[in-house]
């Protein structure tokens, strides 16, 4: 095979370029030359992004297992794969962020030796571990497909209810926990931003999130690997999304007319301003394409609304993050240039990763090949609904 | 017992004489460009402020129920009994939650370093446990920054307070803030504007409630949450057994 110089080739090769430059800056020179943090900005656009966005962006692996192999909505076999996948690319990727952002990341392994159970951090950083793990075992079979070894699959799907229960537990637990981090700022965190109730909205925006980002990767790949689409699983992930989307509205409205600022939130001010974007984006678009049924079941538009609502919910955790600060800081945050050059990176090789793996591994394979790694009991099922067909 | 810094800001002369006592006592350069600063940093942890003709001195509060210890991931910072919020470097990871989570912002960055550390007054726990006070409190030529016994202490600034009432504002900062502290202060001048946080704003709550009344119910969910998630495995996964079953018998029966 020839190596063909793209477009999007170029672009990959100048930002991984421009990474590793700016990676050289965060070893050599220290967080104080790299980044905009300061002591009244300790956390930047690393834990706002990388961390924050990075692990809610990877809910779709949850989500989709929790759909088909608790729920047994078979409708959404095919997405699991892919978004499994998402997930485990996701995490490394996460954990790569981290590396970046901890001042003695080669210290990263004493979370495992002095363990503070008081802690979220704690929490949050061995339930990652562990789902990454769990999220390994879960991505192997395709590696085991593709060599094709029998044996190993067959003790994947004996531990795959273990896996599934595990994934999801330890997914609830730490996707909350990411908002329980700001709990303990009640009195620097914007009120916009800041309420007891920061754990369930965690939780509740990865659960939207993982819904749109599977109808989001679905589309983008069909189109990047010229694969035929599935209206019915799209449809099935629109219209959950549209639920998913009203359940977040419905706590985020209720969150703040309990905590009365509701009045706050149509009065002009910078974090205001921040606040529409961030609703909009996550709410006021795509709901309103979603309840057309027009929009729902064409693949082009519940692409764009899945992306407008992702868009929003990066919005909601970078304002979390960053701009519920800047007023009880008194000056504005801007990360510097190294700083997204970092981010972008890590973004780049979660896209060329997910690339290679799609090539190489059978993550969009046809029907046979998944029977080999769900578990029977679902084959069954299968078997069934064609019978009655 | 529990012991404690009481700073009596109309007493402070702005000599700085306890921020030169620091910087030797914690091996940092002290000299005119330093005394000058007037922020706390990496290598200042204290600093006497000026507003107005009073003064007003910074440090780390030492909190009773300290929001940096309960968040530090890998227990790097801990309460010691006897007052002290004391930093164990080896242990440190640097992911810097105790920063944001001080409510007074006290733990300061490396951010120059390859190797960071996170930088605070920590009350100089050697001359503790050798029986003497902290070395600011021993410099300080006026009694302004004092050590004793903490209870002894919210005694004697009760007295102060009660004895000149106008030289004072009726209140001791840190007597119940986020739970008490170890470091408490009286002045005739809001603390507020020093850039300590006010009374009202960070309540009296201590910090690690905030996370802890979610964090305990974590030992509970897991269990239940483990329950709910399998069951609905099984049943989901038995009724597709039955159906299964039931399909082969009908099968069966055709064939
Ligand atoms: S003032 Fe801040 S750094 Fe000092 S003990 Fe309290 S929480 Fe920790
Ligand atoms: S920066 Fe160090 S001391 Fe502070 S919370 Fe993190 S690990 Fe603990």
């Amino acid at each position: 095979m020839k190596f063909k110089l793209t477009l999007w080739r170029v672009i990959f090769i100048v930002i991984m370029a421009l990474g590793l430059y700016s990676s050289y800056i965060r070893y050599f020179h220290g967080l104080g030359a790299a980044t905009n943090m300061t002591d009244q900005f300790p956390w930047g656009l690393w834990i706002g992004f990388d961390c924050l966005c990075g692990v809610m962006l990877a809910a779709g692996g949850f989500c989709m297992v929790g759909a088909v192999y608790l729920f047994n909505v078979e409708r959404l076999h095919p997405v699991v794969r892919p978004a499994v996948l998402t997930a485990f690319l996701g995490y490394l990727l996460f954990i790569v962020g981290l590396l970046f952002d901890l001042g003695r990341p080669w210290f990263i392994w004493h979370q495992m030796i002095y363990m503070n159970p008081h802690s979220v951090m704690f929490e949050v950083g061995f339930c990652v571990m562990t789902y990454t793990t769990v999220l390994f075992f879960e991505f192997l079979p395709n590696v085991f497909e593709r060599l094709n070894w029998k044996t190993p699959i067959k003790w994947i799907n004996k531990i795959y209810p273990v896996l599934i229960v595990a994934g999801i537990l330890l997914s609830t637990l730490h996707q909350s926990s990411l908002g329980s981090l700001y709990l303990i700022m009640p009195s620097k965190l914007h009120p916009f931003w800041y309420t007891p109730a920061l754990p369930f909205f965690f939780f509740a925006s990865a659960v939207a999130v993982g819904l749109a980002m599977t109808i989001f990767e679905s589309t983008q790949s069909a189109k990047a690997f010229g694969r035929q689409l599935e209206l019915p699983v799209l449809v099935t992930l629109g219209g959950a999304l549209l639920v998913a989307l009203w359940v977040n509205l419905l706590l985020r409205v209720e969150d703040f007319y309990h905590r009365g600022v509701l009045g706050m939130i149509f009065k002009p001010s910078y974090e205001a301003y921040f606040l529409w974007i961030e609703l909009i984006l996550t709410f006021v678009i795509p709901i309103t394409m979603l309840s057309f049924k027009k929009v729902r079941i064409s693949p082009q538009l519940l692409y764009l609304a899945s992306i407008s609502a992702v868009l929003g919910f990066i919005t909601n955790r970078l304002n979390i993050a960053l701009i519920g600060f800047e007023t009880y800081v008194g000056h504005h945050y801007v990360p510097k240039w190294t700083e997204f050059s970092i981010t972008l990176m890590i973004v780049a090789m979660g896209f060329a990763l997910f690339g290679l793996a799609v090539r190489y591994l059978p993550i969009f394979e046809s029907e046979s090949a998944h029977k080999l790694e769900e578990p029977e009991v679902t084959v069954g099922a299968r078997v069934l609904s064609h019978a009655g067909d | 017992m529990s012991k404690a810094i009481l700073y009596d800001a109309t007493m402070c002369i702005g000599c700085k004489q306890c921020e030169g006592a620091c910087a030797q006592q914690n091996k940092l350069p002290y000299d005119d460009t330093v005394a000058a600063e007037s922020v706390q940093s990496a290598h200042k942890y204290t600093v006497v402020l000026t507003k107005n003709d009073k003064f007003m001195r910074r440090l780390c509060m030492h909190c009773e129920k300290p929001a940096c210890a309960s968040v530090c991931p890998v227990g790097a910072l801990h309460k010691t009994a006897n007052a002290p919020v004391v930093y164990d470097v080896w242990k440190c990871i640097g992911c810097r939650y105790c920063m944001v989570a001080c409510p007074f912002n006290q733990p300061k960055y490396e951010w120059q370093s390859l190797n960071p550390r996170i930088r605070k007054c920590i009350m100089c726990p050697d001359r503790l446990a050798a029986g003497k006070q902290t070395a600011c409190a021993e410099i300080c030529p006026t009694g302004a920054t004092k050590f004793g016994e903490r209870d002894d202490l919210i005694n004697e600034a009760k007295l102060r307070i009660q004895q000149n009432p106008s030289n004072y504002l009726p209140h001791i900062y840190g007597l119940e803030e986020v739970g008490g502290t170890s470091v408490l202060i009286i002045s005739n001048a809001k603390v507020e504007d020093y850039g300590y946080p006010s009374s009202a704003k960070i309540g009296d709550t201590p910090m690690p409630e905030y996370t802890g009344r979610v964090m305990e119910r974590i030992p509970d969910f897991i269990p239940l949450w483990t329950l709910v998630l399998g069951g609905i495995y099984w049943v989901s996964h038995r009724r597709d057994e039955v159906a299964e079953a039931e399909a082969e018998s009908k099968n069966g029966g055709r064939r």
